[in-house]
């Protein structure tokens, strides 16, 4: 239970933070996607049901505010969230290495895909534009962001896991 | 730790494999669904607007103190010496204001003779603040802090400083959102002030870097439209009300059909830097 509070506190947060501070501080137009990171870091640390479930929220909520139809979002974070569960098993809380790589991964083709299914789709060519001007500094911007978001993430989820042992051992 | 794994008190537990195939079977029926229908949005709608809107707006509110607070401090050494130059300009403009006036007063005659008054100064406005922008990077919309409370419906026209800026695409009880003109999924019907030619202004992110929208469509047979000229919406646009500015344009250019032209127009409105909005509470009549 404390872990659902938890981890909705921290969608609603980075939600939040995305959609208004963020855009203040957005270096030429572009800010940081803070649902990737938080969708690929409880996929990798958790496990794809935890990363497809929160992937799926944070893309409701996207959708809700700034779809034009609900479920795109929805559907691509879910994805991006199971596929980075399917990395826990080799995942440790020491390597900062890992996480990065698959939030890098996890952005670039979130934006190659918001690409093809949103621009490409109707006529919009200049693929190598797109990628230089939105999906590349999306991606080292998500990467800044992280530094500063995953160490949190990391924290709050060995907080978590702790309490969660003791409340088990407690129950035995 | 594998998924499947059962705990204590947890009777039930779906593998992820179905789960995932499950969602990804809702996502499909949503989009479906909601491409044609709005059904979900207004319980969705309602129950973001409590859940979200509030922070939203605090944090609207904090970052907006801060950001005055440092241009303040900036502006006070810029404005000591604009004010030595603004008072050799009044001295200007005080004898340039005496011969427009007399000038206006011969307009105002002119105007009602051709009934021409309802211009968009007779349209109701309500205003709103600028709390959210979009989260992603592709298309550009807002959150403005007004919603269905307000009397605010879905296609209404939100302008703001004297320019379009979009339309409401959709309402919660506190909150709208608000997709630009300069968003790449956005069209407006347009037309030139001079010569009432029609165009259809396109949004396109890839201009926008530079401050341009483009436009197209535009048959001018005749060679008038120039660099510079006035862009309003058009008489004939299903959703924005006519006759409000939009921009001017920048360049013109022959399409390859040689019928038609297209270039690129810069928008009447600062989208960087909008904290407040005008929602035109009139509707486009339309025959239904």
């Amino acid at each position: 239970m404390l872990r659902k509070i938890t981890v909705f506190v921290f969608i609603i947060f980075c939600f939040i933070l995305q959609c208004s501070v963020f855009t203040g501080l957005a270096l030429a137009g572009i800010i940081p996607n803070l649902m990737i990171v938080l969708t690929s870091a409880f996929g990798f640390m958790r496990g794809e049901k935890e990363g497809l479930l929160i992937g799926f929220f944070c893309g409701l909520l996207s959708d809700i505010f700034f779809g034009g139809f609900l479920g795109f979002y929805a559907l691509l974070l879910m994805y991006i969230g199971y596929l980075n569960g399917k990395f826990s098993g080799i995942f440790y809380p020491e390597d900062i290495k890992l996480p990065i790589a698959l939030i890098i991964v996890s952005d670039l083709s979130y934006g190659v895909i918001c690409y093809i299914l949103m621009f490409l789709l109707r006529g919009r060519f200049q693929f190598i534009y797109y990628f230089t001007h939105v999906i590349l500094p999306e991606a080292l911007y998500t990467i800044l962001a992280t530094m500063f978001l995953y160490p949190l993430i990391l924290s709050v989820n060995t907080k978590l896991e702790k309490w969660e042992k003791r409340r088990a051992q407690k129950f035995v | 730790m594998s998924p499947v794994i059962k705990r204590k008190g947890e009777s039930f537990t779906l593998p992820s494999k179905y789960l995932l195939f499950i969602l990804t079977f809702i996502c499909v029926v949503l989009m479906v669904v909601t491409l044609g229908t709005d059904i979900f949005n207004k319980p969705l709608n309602n129950a973001v607007g409590y859940v979200i809107v509030p922070f939203q707006r605090g944090i609207g509110k904090v970052g907006e103190w801060l950001v005055n607070r440092s241009e303040e401090l900036v502006q006070i050494r810029m404005l000591l010496e604009e004010n030595v130059k603004l008072k050799e300009e009044i001295a200007a403009l005080t004898e340039e204001n005496t011969l427009l006036q007399q000038d206006k007063y011969e307009l105002n005659e002119l105007r009602d003779l051709f009934l021409l008054d309802g211009q968009y100064g007779d349209y109701q406005k309500v205003g709103a603040r600028v709390i959210g922008r979009d989260a992603g990077n592709w298309y550009s919309s807002f959150i403005i802090d007004k919603g269905e409370e307000d009397g605010f419906v879905v296609d209404m026209n939100v302008i703001a400083g004297g320019g379009l800026v979009g339309r409401i695409t959709a309402v919660g009880p506190n909150w709208s959102r608000v997709t630009s003109i300069i968003s790449d999924n956005s069209k407006v019907s347009g037309m030139t002030l001079s010569t009432k030619d029609n165009l259809i202004i396109y949004g396109d992110l890839k201009q926008m870097a530079q401050g341009c929208i483009t436009f197209g469509q535009l048959v001018d047979s005749q060679n008038k439209v120039n660099e510079g000229d006035k862009i309003v919406t058009s008489d004939i646009s299903d959703k924005y009300l006519p006759n409000i500015l939009i921009g001017y344009i920048y360049s013109v250019d022959k399409d390859a059909n040689n019928l038609t032209k297209s270039g690129l127009v810069i928008p009447a409105v600062d989208f960087e830097h909008l904290s407040e909005v005008l929602v035109i509470t009139d509707m486009k009549q339309s025959v239904r």
